[in-house]
């Protein structure tokens, strides 16, 4: 029968990559101190795994690779070799190696056999340059020559039953290789009342003619090699007599027995045993293992959850277009259905939160990187580094998650190689030789905030000031220093000296800001000099619903999201003004906010409205406030976001889309595009009509 | 129809041992590790039970000793599913009371003509 076993390729890949990550994470806690026989056992167990499967799969260079990482493990695990920094450091870049490995092998392709190579010999000299007996050679006998038969005497010893073991399997096997005689041997048979039946008594004299190998044979009875009397030797053309009772335990050659009396061999059943020792059972159970928060998951294609928190977008929809048909109703005529609506409302709310929440992954998943990070950067960079993490299991939305990575992974970069000093430096300014990374996580309302901070030499205000002039950046003595700090945000700007191999290119900080802000997220900063840095990013919880304000303009209803909302207001005549160049702006206590009529920014019909007769809402988005003039304000919910790019096209100014209950097309006005294009307005307006 | 016990800790394995004997006529049941496995075996007499040596919780050779003190499985074949060819493994394993066991890497053919050859 032949089962394609590349159906299980996938489970293979994805399993052995959480198994090298659970290897990787292992390695990096393990220190000489630490080591003790569970922890490597752990990271022993893992490889094993990924070794096992491997070879199943048809993975040879993985298998192979596997089986050296192995077996330096094991040693370590057994305590025959010490586990130092040399070992840890060959192990983790094993697990690089690995993971190439298995990339190459999942796409189909020949990982680099150079790198792989040098670090095999590398684990090679590791494993012989130490303590230890070279991998047990195991050389297999030189199969003999197949003679035409053998003469096999199998003596079982009595407790062969309780290995589970059967003779009448045996002899079955045998009989496969070829025509066999089989002679049961009853002498050691007692009477009845002795007898114990769960003992065997009886051995065998079995002929087998054939030209099999002597290696089958004695493969047959591998299993229960220590639980019998075994001779094998080959048949000779006549048998010389031989006494029945010669034991021999090793599978010599032996002369061969005579024949025992004929006997037909007996079949054997096993009675039910007595059920004395019942209760002796589990006392050895372990159950110590530290808790892993398994407890029962299934794997989900993302695409199906999309498709569900679609379908419950639709649900809400439909449900708010309920709501709105009902209002029109008279309540007391209508009770019932009021009552179940609003227990419609309900479920459907409760329906939404479960459905999101399954979009939902520990910070965890991204925070897991990085002391492996912090560990090799720190090391290329000669300084000492210790990473505390915090919050890791808060949850965000995997796609949130996927796409702060990057973000984070620059950010720690630039703390390590420009904001935390060298050890001699460090300690020259009084302070711990070893610099510390904290990374955290937390919620904040319906937000969550990171934070990566560093306890290095801050920023320099002069330096960013000086370089920003050079740059031709608008700067100012004057500016207060959270607006020095947001000059680093602007595309090209490095401070540092040297570009140096990790970061000081100048690339990183604006992308960090734009990929945050792409999030609806925003970014600030936080730095005293000589006393470190803090970046913190706020982040909404999920892509999928916005917080929203819902707002007239026209015939339209636009959605502002929440996030970005300061206040809203109807200014008095006297606080309008126009001014050259500017345009007009609001004055709202000592601060003068350009004013952007949202009817003429979209091209809508309908008079123009003074601002003082109608509402102005402040918003604010990259660290600039921005008056937006509307006609009404309608209310606040929360809104299923719709993509206007897939539906539609992209629309300069507009994030997206969603339903409303009466089932009317609602845009969601991008504050941070709109903040842009007012400061470089040549980009020109955001739709026309 | 009394089934066999499939016990790894690696889900590809399990799902590979558990698809081949499946189609070679088996009923199959998993279990991720020893702990989990017991406790089936407390509840349903296997026919056979085929069981990982290196699992997190409980270790084959400790899953194959407690079986063994079970009276519902003091005869039943237990078969170690092993890497370990090294003959100490093997040896811890049949102190424990383990039938036998099968050498991984092996392909599903093997697998069914081990499994049928104890059990057939």
């Amino acid at each position: 029968m032949a089962i394609d076993i590349t159906r299980f390729h996938q489970t293979f890949f994805e399993e052995s990559y959480e198994g090298l990550d659970a290897m990787e994470a292992a390695l990096l806690r393990l220190t000489p101190a630490s080591a003790d026989a569970e922890a490597i056992n752990g990271i022993f167990r893992a490889a094993h795994s990924i070794k096992g499967g491997a070879a199943t799969f048809g993975f040879k260079a993985v298998a192979d690779f596997t089986h050296l990482l192995e077996t330096l493990l094991d040693e370590m695990r057994s305590g025959e070799r010490e586990t130092t920094p040399v070992e840890i450091d060959v192990l983790l870049r094993s697990v690089d190696v690995l993971r190439n490995l298995l990339n190459a092998a999942r796409d189909g392709q020949n990982a680099d056999a150079a790198v792989v190579g040098r670090l095999a010999d590398e684990l090679a000299s590791v494993l012989h340059g130490g303590s230890t007996s070279p991998a047990a050679a195991s050389a297999p006998p030189a199969s003999a020559p197949a003679s035409e038969g053998w003469r096999i005497r199998f003596e079982p010893k009595a407790q062969l039953f309780a290995s589970g073991n059967d003779p009448v399997r045996i002899l079955r096997e045998l009989a496969s290789l070829g025509p066999t005689t089989v002679r049961c041997d009853t002498a050691a048979l007692p009477d009845l009342t002795d007898l114990n039946p769960e003992a065997c008594y009886l051995a065998w004299d079995i002929e087998l003619r054939g030209s099999c190998p002597r290696d089958a044979v004695m493969e047959v009875f591998a299993w229960v090699e220590d639980e019998c009397h075994l001779m094998v030797a080959p048949l000779a053309p006549v048998a010389p007599a031989q006494p029945a009772a010669a034991t021999a335990t090793a599978p010599v050659p032996t002369p061969p027995p005579a024949p025992a009396p004929a006997a037909e061999p007996p079949k054997v059943v096993p009675l039910a045993a007595p059920a004395r020792e019942a209760a002796a059972g589990d006392t050895r159970e372990r159950r110590s293992e530290p808790p892993r928060g398994e407890g029962g998951s299934i794997r989900i294609a993302t695409e199906k959850i999309d498709s569900l928190v679609n379908l419950v977008g639709e649900l809400v929809i439909t449900q708010a277009m309920l709501q709105q048909l009902a209002s029109g109703l008279d309540p007391v005529q209508h009770e019932k259905l009021f009552a179940g609506l609003s227990q419609l409302d309900r479920n459907t709310r409760s329906l939404q939160e479960a459905v999101m929440s399954t979009r939902m992954l520990p910070v965890d998943f991204v925070f897991s990187r990085f002391p492996r990070m912090v560990r090799d950067l720190a090391a290329k960079l000669g300084k000492q580094v210790r990473l505390v993490t915090s919050g890791e299991q808060t949850e965000i939305d995997k796609s949130v998650i996927e796409r702060i990575a990057d973000p984070l992974t620059h950010l720690v970069r630039n703390a390590i190689d420009h904001g935390i000093e060298k050890p001699e430096q460090r300690v020259a300014a009084g302070k711990d030789a070893t610099g510390t990374m904290r990374l955290s996580a937390s919620h904040q309302g319906g937000h969550i905030v990171v934070e990566v901070a560093d306890d290095g030499r801050g920023l320099d205000r002069g330096r960013i000031l000086a370089k920003a002039a050079e740059r031709g950046l608008p700067v100012a003595e004057s500016m207060s220093d959270a607006e020095v700090w947001q000059l680093i945000f602007a595309p090209g700007f490095s401070t540092a000296a040297e570009v140096t191999d990790v970061s000081g290119r100048g690339v990183g900080m604006d992308v960090v800001k734009k990929n945050i802000e792409a999030l609806n997220g925003a970014v600030d900063i936080a730095s005293e000099a000589g006393k470190g840095m803090r970046v913190t990013i706020r982040l909404p919880l999920t892509l999928a619903i916005l917080d929203g304000m819902s707002v007239a303009v026209a015939d339209e209803i636009f959605i502002l999201p929440l996030s970005s909302v300061v206040e809203s207001l109807q200014p008095r005549p006297e606080q309008v003004k126009r001014i050259a160049q500017e345009g007009t702006v609001v004055r709202v206590r000592n601060e003068y906010l350009p004013l952007i009529d949202l009817r003429e920014w979209f091209v809508l019909p309908g008079p123009k409205m003074a601002a003082h007769q109608s509402i102005v809402v402040i918003v604010e988005a990259e660290g600039k406030k921005v008056a937006l003039q509307i006609d009404d304000l309608v209310g606040q919910q929360q809104v299923v976001i719709k993509s206007l790019e897939t539906n539609y096209r992209r629309v300069r100014g507009i994030s997206g889309a969603t339903i409303l209950g009466d089932g009317r097309v609602a845009l969601i006005v991008d504050i941070g595009a709109v903040v842009r294009l007012l400061a470089h307005p040549a980009n020109g307006v955001g739709i026309a009509a | 129809m009394s089934r066999i016990l499939a016990v790894d800790d690696s889900t590809s394995m399990r799902q590979m041992v558990a698809f081949t004997l499946k189609s070679a006529g088996f009923d199959v049941a998993e279990a991720p590790d020893g702990v989990e496995a017991l406790e089936m075996a407390k509840k349903e007499k296997f026919k056979l039970v085929l069981c990982d040596v290196n699992m997190p919780k409980m270790d084959g050779i400790t899953l194959v000793k407690a079986l063994r003190q079970l009276p519902d499985y003091k005869f039943t074949p237990l078969l170690m599913l092993t890497t370990e060819s090294g003959p100490e493994k093997k040896l811890e394993g049949k102190q424990a009371g383990a039938t036998g066991w099968l050498v991984k890497p092996f392909n599903p053919e093997q697998l069914i003509a081990t499994i049928q050859k104890v059990i057939g």
